[in-house]
């Protein structure tokens, strides 16, 4: 029945005179998830609004799967098209429309009609109101509230007319690649394919770097973040995952430093290559899934002291958010399965029994001194044998 | 170099095997019931199969069922058997180290209403036979004992447990999970005493998703999959033709001068735990001679050929393994089948080994194509990594290891 979609964009609109970017940037993402459907579409742009139109036989579900993943997409609205605008013609469709789309008819409507062709014999009032008239004739158990209607039926006449009812929500946010690129920490937890999900969704691509310790984390653990990569790249596009093998500089930590301060190194260590990573990839900042208080190297004292080694704003989406509030999220994108296997990541290894949680950054970097003579080339072995995989 | 230790969790395949399968699948491909000539040529190959496992067990064609493998033999054997002889009891006994293929099914069975009674093991997985003669009752079913303990290699007194179970209650049926046994044991369940055996083919260098359940005339089992009725309606679904092809062409093989072949892998076993018992802070699990399949006066001598447990100490056994694999030394920590589970291995638990070296515990599974050199380099390897990785452990660095 449907045979085109209507896209709601939401802040787009608002935007002034870059607001083409932004469409032509929604039109080019909506391409790109509809690549991996069955069937032959047609994404275009007229009087600020995106149709999406079937040039062939297409499964419904699938386009509307495709579509409900694209950030800066509000809503989307499964449209029905009627070739012959004759009146008569008309009214036949839309009730056939209304007939197949609700079968319970104890309902209430309203139409809003427009008229984009001019030309058209009856202007948009009058559309309303005869079929207004029509449908009740035809369904005398619907009635008519224009105030608060249990459906919304739109009629647009234009060269064909299109009619639709039904508002599927969208992800909102804004078309990914709208907003510069910035680099992942992904570790395999629940936290941070969420946070990458939260900062793609606000039109940022997303690149992401991953610690590989070998062999105290195993290839499968490796393969499970490749996954959630995967999972994040169905919503924020293609996705480069650099792994960088941490296994030297873990260990030159776990033999030269206090072990109470194993994690809080570690993680300044893993935020410096991540940094570096992203200045060569041209990214704008570093994005981690760290919330407040979670385990000992995310207090407010163990954030400071990771964060004074960048340079880059470091973004951290679910800071405040609670563990529920983060599961929630993970569930809703498809990613808590695959973070909940159980396979080892390089910062449960090596973990002292009871790790600083209040560091003092003075303190760290004198036991960081410990490392001079090693950690540079570490450091620079680590960040230039690293691995690239495409997520997608 | 490639060292593959991993034996028991599945084997290389023959290549005979292979091109067996392969000719198999090129040119008789047609489904053994059907009528015409391409069904006959196909069914040809499942009568030969059948004719090499009676040859080997010693028992009727008639009695050979194909599976899908060791889980559906003995799902199909204990729910089947346990279902089909309900009405003359509802207890069962089993041992407290089956594999998860057994265990499961008991858990299944508890649950519509059997009552399952756990037997104890010794120190080397040997099933008490004394609580085995007071658990015997006269609503007993159904026993299961396994053959070969996947995760330390333990040789059950099989013939011990049928003589007991019989006398106690002579109608109570006896299924033995070969799994790991079949190919590393002369097996002769008839001259056993027991009435249904378990056998999959990937564990004896045949094709995986294959699997023999051998059922005595006569006694009852319902069957678990239902359809078409093939082999005698006992499971029913078009035969895996090339696959049972294959499983056959590899039990020939591998039981083709068996014995001589037992005994090299038998020296080559008391090699390796000999070498590996001379680096620090090794324990082997399990016993250390040759085992048959009655009870010993020498409580060593009760080992498979092909399995050795080894517990390391202050070492991750995750981490020895992965450390291996980049050695190219490939083994198991615990079973390969329950690895993936959190859960710490029960057959260890069982057997008492220390709670320190639970999650320490590493599995060498060798095949007949194991040689001395590949144990030498796994050795070497153990010997140059254990003292690396125990610097970065806090037990290793107490005892010796580098401090700050």
């Amino acid at each position: 029945m449907f045979k085109a979609f209507l896209i709601k964009y939401g802040e787009i609109g608002i935007k002034g005179k870059n607001r083409y970017l932004f469409e032509y940037a929604l039109m080019d993402q909506i391409k790109f998830s509809l690549r991996k459907v069955e069937g032959q579409f047609s994404v275009s742009k007229e009087q600020g609004r995106v149709y999406v139109e079937a040039l062939s036989d297409f499964d419904y579900d699938e386009v509307v799967k495709a579509l409900s993943r694209v950030f800066g997409i509000v809503a989307i609205c499964p449209v029905v098209l009627c070739d012959n605008n004759e009146w008569g013609h008309l009214c036949q469709v839309v009730g056939d429309y209304m007939e197949e789309t609700y079968p319970d008819k104890k309902l209430t409507f309203k139409v809003f009609a427009r008229r984009a062709d001019k030309q058209y014999p009856k202007h948009s009032m009058e559309i309303a109101a005869d079929m207004g008239e029509y449908l009740l004739d035809r369904f005398p158990d619907m009635s008519v509230d224009v105030h608060k209607p249990d459906v919304a039926l739109n009629i647009e006449v234009r060269e064909r007319t299109y009619i639709y009812s039904i508002s599927i929500p969208g992800p909102g946010g804004m078309p990914v690649g709208t907003n510069g690129k910035a680099t992942l920490l992904l570790s395999g937890g629940i936290d941070s394919p969420v946070a990458g999900y939260m900062i793609a969704k606000r039109g940022v691509k997303i690149d992401a770097v991953y610690f590989h310790a070998p062999p105290y984390t195993s290839e499968r653990a490796k393969q499970k973040v490749v996954d959630l990569a995967k999972i994040v790249a169905a919503y924020a596009g293609p996705i480069q995952l650099h792994v960088i093998n941490f296994t030297d500089i873990q260990l030159a930590i776990y033999d030269k430093c206090p072990h109470d301060e194993l994690t809080i190194i570690m993680r300044r260590y893993m935020m410096k290559i991540a940094e570096h990573i992203a200045l060569e990839e041209g990214s704008l900042g570093l994005i981690t899934g760290e919330s407040i208080g979670q385990v000992a190297s995310q207090t407010m004292q163990s954030l400071r002291a990771t964060n004074a080694v960048c340079t880059l704003p470091v973004y951290r989406p679910v800071i405040g958010f609670d563990k529920n509030d983060i599961v929630e999220i993970s569930e809703k994108i498809g990613a808590f399965e695959t973070s909940i296997q159980p396979f080892e990541d390089c910062c449960t290894i090596f973990v002292a029994k009871h790790p600083v949680t209040k560091p003092n950054v003075r303190a760290i970097e004198r036991s960081e001194h410990h490392l001079v003579d090693v950690i540079d080339d570490l450091m620079k072995k680590a960040i230039e044998t690293r691995e690239t995989i495409l997520c997608e | 170099m490639e060292i593959y230790m991993d034996n028991a969790a599945t084997t290389r395949v023959y290549s005979e095997v292979i091109d067996t399968v392969g000719k198999v699948m090129r040119s008789d491909y047609g489904n053994p019931s059907s009528l015409h000539m391409k069904g006959v040529d196909a069914e040809h190959y499942i009568r030969c199969a059948k004719e090499t496992f009676a040859k080997i067990l010693k028992v009727d064609e008639k009695e050979i069922i194909f599976t899908s493998g060791g889980t559906e033999s003995n799902n199909t054997a204990l729910i089947g058997a346990a279902m089909a002889n309900r009405r003359s009891g509802q207890h069962i006994i089993t041992t407290c180290i089956e594999h998860a293929s057994v265990y499961e099914p008991m858990m299944y069975l508890e649950k519509q209403g059997f009552e399952i009674t756990w037997l104890p093991v010794n120190d080397h997985g040997i099933v008490n036979l004394d609580a085995l003669k007071e658990a015997v009752r006269p609503d007993t079913i159904l026993v299961s004992v396994m053959c070969v303990n996947n995760e330390i290699g333990t040789v059950q007194p099989i013939e011990d447990v049928a003589a007991i179970v019989k006398s106690c209650n002579p109608s109570a049926l006896i299924h033995v999970d070969a799994i790991q046994g079949f190919g590393k044991l002369v097996l002769h369940p008839k001259k056993l005493g027991i009435d249904l055996l378990s056998i999959s083919g990937h564990k004896f260098h045949g094709p995986k998703g294959t699997g023999v359940l051998w059922v005595r005339d006569r006694v009852k089992v319902q069957p678990l999959i239902l359809g078409g009725g093939q082999q005698k309606a006992m499971r029913s679904g078009t035969e895996n033709v090339p696959g049972i092809a294959g499983m056959a062409k590899a039990a020939e093989m591998e039981y083709t001068d068996l014995e001589n072949k037992l005994q090299h892998l038998y020296e080559l076993r008391t090699y390796f735990i000999d070498e590996v018992e001379k680096l620090e802070g090794t324990v082997v699990n399990g016993g250390k001679k040759r085992g048959y399949l009655r009870m010993s006066e020498d409580s060593e001598a009760c080992a498979a050929p092909h399995v050795v447990s080894v517990s390391f100490a202050d070492v991750r056994a995750e981490v020895l393994l992965h450390a291996l694999e980049e050695a190219g030394v490939y083994v198991s920590s615990g079973s390969a089948c329950s690895s993936n589970h959190p859960a710490i291995s029960g057959t260890l638990k069982a057997i008492g080994v220390q709670k320190c070296y639970l999650d320490a515990t590493l599995r060498f599974s060798f095949s007949f194509d194991t040689t001395k050199e590949d144990i030498d380099e796994c050795v070497a390897q153990l010997s140059r990594l254990l003292p690396m990785l125990r610097r970065y452990t806090p037990g290793g660095r107490k005892k010796g290891g580098k401090r700050v």
